[in-house]
């Protein structure tokens, strides 16, 4: 099947308003005989179900825990970008289209982001009258802060809990529609396939994860939000629950999965402390407005600090390397993160580790807490600070900012950041690649669409910081109900669609059989211990920096893990009971096929983009070499084994940015 | 270091549970309190045992969805953090520790340590939300200035995560601060304004509904919250049920 975008004709800037004109429409009374299922309730699945439900359709919605409220896009810290120029800074539309796909390293869609960035300003004012506390200044109107990748400030945020506050608004509006009737809601329920009749998707199976009854569910579209897949490497800043299972079974069913290797490793995390680690805490990118990244300039420093003999404020400024302000003067500690985390690896491999592991860096506030504390004397009146009343200032403004990442940090390392600088290192956070769609958002199954993380459109190789938050919310309050309607205007005469059907017996008899497998195999080792030795797979070969050989060798040892997980894992308890394990099981033999994929995603891949770092290709500095030939989208035809994968290329044309070299210099 | 462990184990909502003894070993005081429940967990697959069912998932202290009550207090003995946030190094060597789940009558079991919370799903049903569509119409975010201090309270109440500590810990079984918490962030918005009368009516009614118990002031859930939601968000909520009453 030959690719197709399906962007609309006509200058970029009228590409969006035009296709609104010109689409099909559903009339209200219509809509009301026509059900949409969406799976999973984050910034995408639960602004989409509560903006489909106030439109008039019967909208069934899907998620893993016990409420809406606790989707993983809670997690989000920093903040959401929107092109509204409150700070006359010079930000517009095409500023932020601009940023993101030289961000992305000029691997996403013109049209998709171009879409994104028009779509962003509604969303504050969406929020805003949803009742979500953004921060103010003192006159009352919305603050901003400044991300990576960018030169103006257009991020709004609430504290350090931007995407809690988005989420609760999104969830409020689908409370409403609980209420009404509009949604009905389904905690604790796991989607295990896709159901397709006569080519569309025309429902799901899901597993009611208390009582471990199976459930089929029927509607005229299918929408997937589920999420990203970076669980895949065992350790990431996903939630525990965060799978790929959703995406995976509507590729294997028809949908191709796009870019699969286009992963986001974050630079700011907590390092690493143990073998017993179950997942890294991500500090948020904002705290790099305010904080400095340096490593020891000599390694005698870096081998007294391991060894606690010397601490890390002792050490004078000339001793201490910023490396990123030394390499990238212009944008310094604000580049985009796949440059500021291979600069931290690149380091941190060459010896200037700061931690027992080797794996850390310093990120440090004392110049912020000058810098602040200064200024809030001289706003206070206080004439001859002392240097210990400038810090307290100083640190006053940090903690009003940044307070509850502070809080954390302590808690988790057992360090007072305030006093110490923060130790950091890279971990995988996000993926930018996940289910190819078109301009409406459709996968390749009619009448199936992935929306958010899930989905693979607007980021390209890199996602800037911040932007997240923005696709989630773009693609369900404003892009995914105007663009179903289209499809479903085809729906109305249809009716109710029947889970009495041979291709629903098929489907359940498929999930059932596998979930049977997992509970009666006298297996020998437990899923986690799969799930361990994949992650570190991953890690080590397919991580933040990949090549040739060891792409193959992935490949290889994926195919083996997973022989062995089907011959040899072991679920405790039943099927029909609350199981945890099983329900990991299914989630890590999805991981088990997408990592081969993944991995195979990255041999073909000969360049470097954005996330992706081909050894290979590199220029003379190090920084990544894109190669013009490898302008396209991968798309992932499933064949069976994930060795047998079709590629499909999209080809990438660029008619309103110029393809550059991205620097930061 | 090594530990006992007194776990509940509760087969499903109708069986009876109990509380059972477990021994772990070697464990690291940097570990969080569910990294050493994962250590428990796989001691026990591979003994071809059933591990323990709890709620968990975010790990960074913000979903909500973790919910243990250890040695008697919600989330266990440190202060402004969930349980995936406690860390092993609040315990010593030998030490036996106490895991029951959160216990309240609107708040059953399911298993083990997993409760049902649905109560407080239906409290926002009934009225924790403004009622906008979304259209992409709505005025600029910047029509309405909102004072920085009503902006900032507003936030402090909407940090709530849902967990349920409140009422775990109160000894009526209270979800006036959750309640709290959730009309209060509307209460001191200009966009909330419009609806306030109902909504404080509605979600009290609903909490009656669900069995939460009255609030008798002894401040235990605010001592307990992993966020640190104000008991001036309870007050502030009684100020606004009166309000609407009259």
């Amino acid at each position: 099947m030959a690719l197709d975008s399906k962007v609309p004709q006509g200058p970029l800037k009228d590409k969006w308003t035009d296709y609104k004109n010109h689409i099909n429409l559903v009339n209200p009374a219509n809509k009301r005989h026509i059900d949409v299922i969406v799976v999973g309730t984050g910034l995408a699945g639960g602004s989409a179900s509560a903006t489909l439900a106030e439109l008039g359709y019967n909208v069934k919605s899907f998620a893993y825990q016990d409420s809406p409220r606790r989707a993983h896009s809670i997690a989000a810290q920093g903040g959401i970008n929107a092109a509204k120029n409150y700070q006359g800074d010079g930000d517009s539309t095409y500023r932020l289209f601009y940023d993101t796909v030289k961000g992305g390293d000029y691997r996403s869609r013109e049209a998709n982001v171009y879409r994104l960035a028009e779509v962003s300003a509604n969303i504050i004012d969406q929020c805003v009258a949803q009742g979500v506390p953004f921060a103010r200044d003192y006159g009352g109107l919305l603050d901003n802060r400044s991300f990576g990748g960018v030169l103006v400030s257009r991020t709004f945020y609430a504290k350090g809990q931007t995407g809690q506050q988005l989420l609760l608004g999104a969830y409020s509006a689908m409370n409403r529609q609980i209420a009404r009737g509009k949604i009905e809601m389904f905690n604790r329920h796991e989607m295990l396939d896709v159901v397709l009749v006569d080519g569309k998707a025309r429902g799901i199976i899901a597993r009611n994860l208390v009582t471990g009854e199976i459930e089929r569910h029927a509607a005229h579209a299918v929408v997937i939000a589920s999420g990203g897949y970076g669980n895949v490497y065992f350790l990431s800043t996903n939630a525990m629950g965060s799978n790929v299972t959703a995406g995976w079974k509507v590729h294997k069913k028809g949908a191709y999965f796009a870019n699969p290797c286009y992963t986001q490793i974050h630079p700011t995390c907590i390092p690493r402390s143990g073998d017993y680690q179950s997942k890294l805490t991500l500090m948020s990118e904002s705290l790099r407005n305010d904080g400095r990244i340096w490593v020891p300039k000599n390694l005698e420093d870096v081998k007294a600090i391991r060894e606690g003999k010397l601490k890390p404020t002792q050490l004078t400024e000339d001793q201490r390397d910023y490396y990123l302000e030394r390499r990238y003067p212009a944008f310094g500690n604000l580049v985009p993160r796949d440059v500021a985390s291979r600069a931290a690896k690149e380091r941190c491999d060459a010896g200037f580790g700061v931690n027992a592991t080797g794996e850390a860096v310093y990120l440090d506030f004392a110049a912020s807490f000058e810098r602040y504390g200064s200024e809030q004397a001289k706003i206070q009146g206080i004439t001859n600070p002392s240097a210990a009343k400038i810090k307290e200032l100083g640190q006053e403004i940090v903690r009003a900012k940044y307070g509850n990442l502070f809080q954390m940090y302590e808690k988790i390392v057992d360090e007072n950041p305030y006093e110490t600088p923060m130790m950091i290192y890279p971990a995988v956070h996000y993926t930018m690649g996940g289910v190819w769609v078109d301009y409406n958002l459709m996968t390749t199954i009619p009448g199936c669409y992935a929306i958010g993380e899930a989905n693979f459109s607007d980021h390209g190789a890199n996602r800037l910081g911040a932007s997240a938050l923005m696709q989630g919310l773009a693609d369900g309050y404003f892009v995914l109900p105007y663009t179903i309607g289209d499809y479903l205007s085809n729906d109305i005469r249809t009716g109710k669609i029947s889970t009495d059907t041979p291709e629903f017996d098929a489907a359940e008899k498929e999930v059932s059989e596998r979930i049977a497998f997992f509970v009666n195999n006298k297996g020998t080792h437990s899923v986690d211990y799969y799930h361990k030795k994949l992650g570190k797979i991953m890690w080590d070969k397919c991580g933040m920096s990949r090549n040739k050989e060891g792409l193959e060798e992935a490949i290889e040892e994926i195919s083996a893990l997973r022989k062995d997980f089907w011959e040899n894992v072991i679920v405790p308890g039943t099927a029909t009971e609350y199981n945890e394990q099983l329900a990991k099981a299914g989630r890590v033999a999805d991981f088990l096929e997408l990592g081969e994929l993944f991995a195979k995603d990255a041999l073909v891949r000969e360049e470097s983009a954005g996330g992706h770092f081909r050894e290979e290709h590199q220029t003379e500095d190090g920084e990544a070499k894109r190669m013009k030939e490898f302008q396209f989208v991968s798309a992932w035809e499933y064949k069976g084994e994930p060795k047998e994968a079709v590629l499909h290329k999209e080809a990438l044309v660029y008619e309103n940015i110029e393809v550059k070299e991205r620097s930061y210099k | 270091m090594n530990l006992t462990l007194k776990i509940w184990r509760q087969k499903d909502s109708n069986a009876k549970g109990q509380m059972v003894d477990y021994k772990v070993t070697e464990i690291s005081e940097h570990m969080s309190f569910l990294e050493m429940m994962d250590v428990l967990n796989e001691q026990l697959v591979n003994a071809g045992e059933e591990p323990v069912a709890f709620d968990h998932d975010c790990r960074e202290g913000i979903c909500g969805m973790c919910s243990m009550y250890i040695n008697g207090e919600a989330h266990g003995p440190d202060r402004g953090v969930t349980t995936c946030q406690l860390h092993m190094r609040m315990f010593k060597d030998g030490d036996t520790i106490t895991i029951e789940p959160f216990r309240a009558a609107a708040f059953p079991v399911i298993k083990d340590l997993v409760v049902d919370r649905s109560a407080f799903d239906r409290i926002q049903h009934s009225g924790g939300y403004i009622s906008v569509n979304t259209s992409g119409n709505t005025q600029d975010a910047n029509a309405i200035p909102i004072a920085k201090q009503a902006a900032d309270q507003a936030m402090d109440a909407a940090t709530c995560i849902g967990c349920g500590a409140c009422v775990a810990t109160c000894k009526n079984s209270s979800a006036m601060l959750f309640v709290g918490a959730k009309v209060s962030q509307y209460a001191l918005l200009p966009q909330g304004q419009v609806e306030a009368a109902d909504r404080v009516k509605n979600m009290v009614a609903q909490m009656d509904l669900e069995g939460f118990g009255n609030c008798t002031n002894t401040g235990a859930c605010e001592v307990e919250c992993p966020k640190g939601i104000s008991l001036d968000n309870i007050a502030r909520m009684n100020r606004e049920l009166m309000k609407a009453s009259i």
